[in-house]
């Protein structure tokens, strides 16, 4: 086990603790960058899928984890890059602009929901947010001088320096790793400034923040502006991915996949927005998998284990009827968040944790160490 | 005029099923501080359980009813004991995720299990009609606006007059205390879940005249009863249905009187509006945090 001596303030906020972290994500970033000449295009289109997802899940730690403010509506906010994004390319702006200005406005947006939402705690915060999404998804479906209503734009391959760029090429995929790794290294030096340290105050408690001198307001604006911008970022990405976008994309659903995100990968780290993101994108390949390969492997081992030809077709067909049954997907979201929430509430950062203090303590590792305190309801009404 | 007071109608009797479902939330909330966000499918499998008793196998309309309420009850029960115990008073953010989860999970299998058609339930109010003068009004509209008040002042009464109604606003204020004092917490947030799930189960059967039943009806309409909620104040059980009416006139109104798309989002302005300049709802009761 290796011990760290922090002398001073600058090595506890050091961005590479020790030389294990270099050569780690040293390691990592020259996989990502060999990864579009090794993988299969779909695998890499999923991969461009992961870093838009990061990205959001960063920009929503920034907001949910670090600055303890619950929000269902970063739909809208990505929904707002992506128009921006989309409406400007008609007027030939160049890429660089209106991949700024997508970010500029709705970190305005953002800072506009703060406002209100500065009243606002908990439950409350949650439906405004939502209210705010709603709201949003009608404008876009109205709006159509400027969106084209239910009928969706349509965005083209975006163009670098007189480039043009597809969305399947690997520049793309390079443009959004780029993204993803700025908004992760700039958010890790937010959250080592005293911005960053304040959002962790009015997380841990607001009043003891505000009696500290952080300007509660002034910071939960921030928080809600830097976390809308990154994700209009990501919406101008996200509308170049999919070259096509339409008010009924960005509804509650895409919100509350979001939040799974963090929640799943994790909500105290930033490695959570990461590990969430793979895990919420590569559902939908394991489903299809489910779907194609299960019965037969299933029907495989029902054959192996002594059934007969009759039985394991039988095993097949079933197997491949539930694979195939509609809601299959919805189901298995509703279990894992449950499961995650009931057992493992640090997500799969905290699981990987867990596993590496196992093996640093290794005889010695106590369960109890990442035991929650158990906790009585005491009403918020009249705390 | 005529207009006026049919669509007033209507929006109150769509609203008292926002009422109903907005009251289950705030049964829930008031016993445990927790929030329901699967209530709104908690109605939608009522309205299934209904629809399997009443439609499939053919039984009468109140013996349906009545094995769906507790059939409900029951599985209110399970869900508590297996999604919210174990995570009661842990931060709201993780309790609201679960129930999120919940309901997507009861969403789904709703639509394995009965298909994403719409149903409908024979009810002996779905033909008649009441006519005063030149008004017509139909009589699922006005068992619903009905059945909400006897409801209503039922759950008011039980929270306000009985020991267990006590026990339950005890237990939210402070758990440990009730504890101390004697009060069965865990029995009495098991009862709790059992009643709101039965109250949603009458919300769903009493809607399936008006609007059909299909797996999603809970996503939509619950998330209406979240408006309806906070506008009357989230601990208050006639603040739930007044809320609900209110929702449910404005957007009826708007649906009639103002340009086409304003129906939808009518319910959040004023959701915002309420958040922004009266956080605490119209029967909520003013606090203030202390240190």
């Amino acid at each position: 086990m290796r011990f760290l001596f922090k002398t001073d303030y600058d090595d506890d906020i050091r961005l590479f603790p020790h030389s294990g972290y270099v050569v780690s994500y040293g390691l990592l970033l020259a996989a990502l960058l060999i990864a579009p000449y090794v993988l299969s295009s779909y695998l890499m289109s999923q991969l461009v899928f992961v870093c838009i997802y990061a990205t959001v899940g960063v920009a929503l730690l920034i907001l949910t984890g670090f600055t303890g403010q619950a929000s269902l509506g970063h739909a809208a906010f990505l929904a707002i890059g992506a128009y921006t994004a989309a409406y400007l390319q008609k007027y030939n702006v160049p890429f660089p602009v209106y991949f700024l200005a997508a970010g500029v406005l709705t970190g305005c947006v953002g800072a506009l929901v703060g406002f209100p939402a500065l009243r606002l705690q908990g439950i409350y915060l949650v439906i405004a947010t939502i209210s705010f999404a709603f709201i949003v998804e009608e404008i876009l479906a109205r709006w159509e001088s400027v969106t084209n209503g239910n009928e969706g734009l349509r965005v083209k391959a975006l163009s670098l320096l007189g480039v043009t760029v597809s969305r399947d090429s690997p520049t793309f995929y390079f443009l959004c790793l780029a993204v993803l790794v700025l908004t992760i290294v700039g958010t890790l030096n937010l959250l080592r400034s005293p911005t960053g340290r304040a959002f962790v105050a009015i997380r841990d408690s607001e009043t003891a923040a505000r009696s500290m001198g952080v300007n509660v307001a002034l910071y939960k604006v921030k928080s809600f502006a830097i976390s809308a911008a990154i994700t209009g970022l990501a919406g101008v990405l996200f509308a170049h991915k999919l070259s096509f976008i339409s008010p009924e994309m960005f509804t509650l659903q895409l919100s509350i996949e979001f939040i799974i995100v963090i929640l799943i990968g994790g909500i105290f780290s930033l490695h959570g927005a990461v590990l969430g993101a793979i895990f919420i994108v590569m559902i939908d390949p394991f489903l299809t998998y489910l779907k194609d390969d299960m019965p037969g492997v299933i029907a495989g081992i029902a054959a192996t284990f002594g059934a007969g030809p009759a039985t394991a077709g039988n095993v097949q067909s079933k197997v491949a009827a539930f694979a195939s049954l509609n809601g299959l997907k919805g189901a298995i979201y509703g279990i894992i968040i449950m499961l995650f929430v009931l057992f493992e509430p640090l997500g799969l950062y905290g699981r990987w944790l867990k596993i590496k203090l196992f093996f640093q303590l290794f005889p010695l590792y106590k369960r109890a160490t990442f035991k929650r305190q158990k906790i009585y309801v005491k009403s918020e009404r009249n705390r | 005029m005529l207009d006026f007071v049919q669509q007033l109608v209507s929006g109150v009797a769509l609203g008292c099923v926002y009422g109903l479902i907005a009251l289950g939330f705030v049964l829930v909330y008031k016993a445990t501080e927790v929030v329901n966000f699967a209530q709104g499918d908690l109605m939608m499998l009522g309205g299934f359980f209904a629809f399997t008793f009443i439609g499939m196998m053919g039984l009468n309309y109140w013996v349906g009813f009545a094995g769906a309420v507790v059939a409900m009850a029951l599985f209110g029960m399970l869900a508590e004991r297996i999604v919210v115990r174990p995570i009661l008073g842990y931060p709201q953010f993780s309790i609201i995720m679960a129930t999120i989860g919940l309901g997507y999970f009861l969403r789904s299998v709703a639509g394995m299990i009965w298909g994403t058609d719409d149903f409908k339930i024979e009810t002996p109010f779905s033909r008649g009609v009441l006519r005063i003068g030149s008004l017509v009004l139909a009589h699922d509209k006005l068992s619903v606006i009905a059945a909400t008040i006897i409801l209503c002042a039922l759950l008011w009464l039980f929270f306000n007059k009985t020991t267990l109604g006590t026990a339950m606003r005890a237990s939210s204020e402070n758990m440990l205390a009730a504890y101390y004092m004697g009060i069965p917490v865990k029995r009495v947030v098991s009862i709790v879940w059992a009643i709101s799930a039965a109250v949603a189960t009458c919300a769903g059967v009493l809607l399936a005249p008006i609007t059909f039943i299909h797996s999603n009806v809970g996503l939509v309409l619950g998330l209406k009863a979240f408006p309806a909620a906070v506008l009357g104040g989230f601990g208050s059980i006639p603040g739930a249905v007044v809320g609900g009416v209110l929702i449910g006139v404005i957007e009826s109104m708007a649906g009639f009187y103002l340009p086409e798309g304003w129906k939808d989002v009518a319910p959040y302005v004023v959701l915002l509006a309420v958040l922004l300049l009266k956080p605490e709802g119209l029967f909520g009761l003013h606090v203030r945090k202390k240190v």
